[in-house]
């Protein structure tokens, strides 16, 4: 894999003439974890959907480009709140979808590596339905490597899942999807200090960066510096919605 | 397979209907007992046989045409915002025809034969197969679809890998209705016009006043109907079950 590129977001929203949110410079640092924190509403989703090429029902002003130069939209693997897999088809299936739907054939062996590694092995001819919400959400990410991108859009990809669960996919994630570029959107500020190497507030009026713990991610649990950044994360939050 | 219940309620409606004969006491040309019923079925059993036969034969014909025209209009409609701007609107005109009204001219058209049975079939249960699928077709979940596109997938396999297994319950649930209207459609038509099949016994027994022979070839098409529903289901069941 060719090394993974800085994004650049610019711009600004709106949805029918009134403003999602104001002009703002999201810069994604080639290889490393952004994390970008925001209460219900305030576009953070938007600006994910607008680097993936998705429809966002929003106008966007602006440009979004690479650091090398090259189209973004086609490079980027997505992962959502939901785990998206077919109820039809089984784990294998899923995690290959990419290649299946492009109408190619999917590498077996690579298949085999990606699901060890996210510990379903065993799994690889279950329908979704069998599996806990923990192995799910494994399994979606499993889908999400295979697709080999050098950027990963992760659209809280953890929220739904306890607490024990989710730190685990937390970790399992940080170490899977190393040397690339991640936008890590989420409204957990616990999650953002732990994972984030990079961590920007949303809200209306725009964007503000926050210190990061100087350990590296993603942070223990009771480590006592993410603490601080999740407090601080929170009262900014709470102050941004006031 | 639990029958106990199915059994029960078929005993209750038997035990009603003879009731209500000798409770009336009414002649047995105008409201025949079950008794009197089940020994004429098995006096023309050769000819509700034949007849059964034929009747279902413009059944399955029907449901297997009238299903596979009905899914494929659904998938030209889904796929194809001109097409659903030009023809929706027809479909949803025609329906509001009544059907039976055309069995006269399907006569004309198609004959006295099988062909006019089985166009009225496939009308009858067009509709409510392509309505019901085009509606699954339209109601794939949007993460799908985001996923498919952050993949690179083009709209054809958008529409068969994900689309068509996510609407395929809404399908099932078409063709189930399907086999419920085909016999309907099928016995219109031959009410209309024909020498053959149950809906023509029928009418035949009526006018010579053969009334257990009619009650015999109703209860014969009401077998054949709830028969056909059961396979159906039995077939769909995957279907239905799995793409949840």
């Amino acid at each position: 894999m060719t090394s993974a590129p800085e994004i650049t977001v610019e711009g600004g929203a709106s949805i029918d003439g009134v403003p999602l949110f104001a002009p703002l410079c999201l810069v994604l640092e080639a290889g490393k974890w952004t994390c970008l924190l925001g209460g219900s509403g305030v576009g953070k989703s938007t600006v994910l959907r607008l680097i993936a090429g998705l429809q966002t029902g929003a106008f966007f002003d602006g440009a979004i480009h690479a650091s090398d130069g090259q189209v973004v939209a086609p490079r980027v693997a997505y992962m959502a709140q939901d785990d998206l897999l077919l109820p039809w088809a089984d784990v294998a299936r899923n995690v290959t979808l990419g290649a299946r739907l492009r109408g190619e054939k999917p590498d077996a062996e690579r298949l085999d590596r990606l699901l060890g590694r996210v510990g379903l092995a065993d799994h690889a001819h279950k329908k979704p339905s069998e599996l806990s919400g923990g192995q799910r959400q494994r399994a979606a990410l499993a889908r999400t490597l295979m697709e080999d991108k050098q950027i990963i859009l992760l659209d809280e990809p953890f929220s739904a899942l306890d607490a024990r669960t989710r730190a685990d996919m937390q970790e399992l994630a940080v170490e899977l999807l190393q040397g690339r570029t991640v936008l890590l959107v989420t409204h957990d500020p616990g999650e953002a200090a732990r994972l984030g190497q990079t961590i920007a507030v949303m809200s209306q009026r725009g964007l503000e960066h926050c210190a990061v713990p100087s350990s590296p991610a993603p942070r223990r649990v009771d480590d006592i510096e993410m603490l601080e950044t999740q407090g601080a994360l929170l009262r900014l939050l709470r102050e941004k919605a006031a | 397979m639990k029958l106990g219940a199915p059994l029960a309620a078929t005993v209750f409606a038997l035990l009603l209907w003879q009731g209500v004969v000798m409770f009336t006491a009414l002649p047995r040309f105008i409201l025949p007992g079950p008794l009197v019923v089940a020994e004429a079925w098995w006096a023309n059993r050769a000819v509700i046989a034949e007849n059964t036969l034929i009747t279902g034969l413009e059944v399955l014909i029907g449901l297997v045409v009238g299903s596979a025209l009905g899914a494929a209009t659904a998938i030209q409609l889904a796929s194809s915002r001109t097409a659903r701007v030009l023809v929706q609107p027809m479909l949803v005109f025609t329906q509001a025809l009544p059907v039976f009204a055309l069995a006269p001219i399907l006569t004309l058209w198609f004959g006295y034969g099988l062909g006019s049975k089985v166009a009225m079939a496939v009308l009858i249960i067009y509709f409510p197969v392509t309505s019901s699928f085009f509606d699954g077709l339209m109601r794939t979940p949007g993460g799908y679809l985001d996923l498919a596109r952050t993949m690179q997938a083009s709209r054809r396999a958008i529409l068969w890998q994900i689309r068509v297994p996510a609407a395929l319950p809404s399908l099932a649930s078409g063709l189930r209705l399907a086999a419920v209207y085909a016999p309907i459609g099928a016995v219109i038509g031959e009410w209309v016009g024909s020498s053959r099949g149950l809906g023509y016994l029928m009418l035949l027994a009526n006018g010579r006043a053969k009334t257990d022979l009619m009650f015999a070839a109703m209860l014969t098409l009401g077998l054949l109907s709830v028969l056909l529903h059961l396979v159906v289901r039995k077939l769909t069941a995957r279907m239905a079950g799995e793409a949840r």
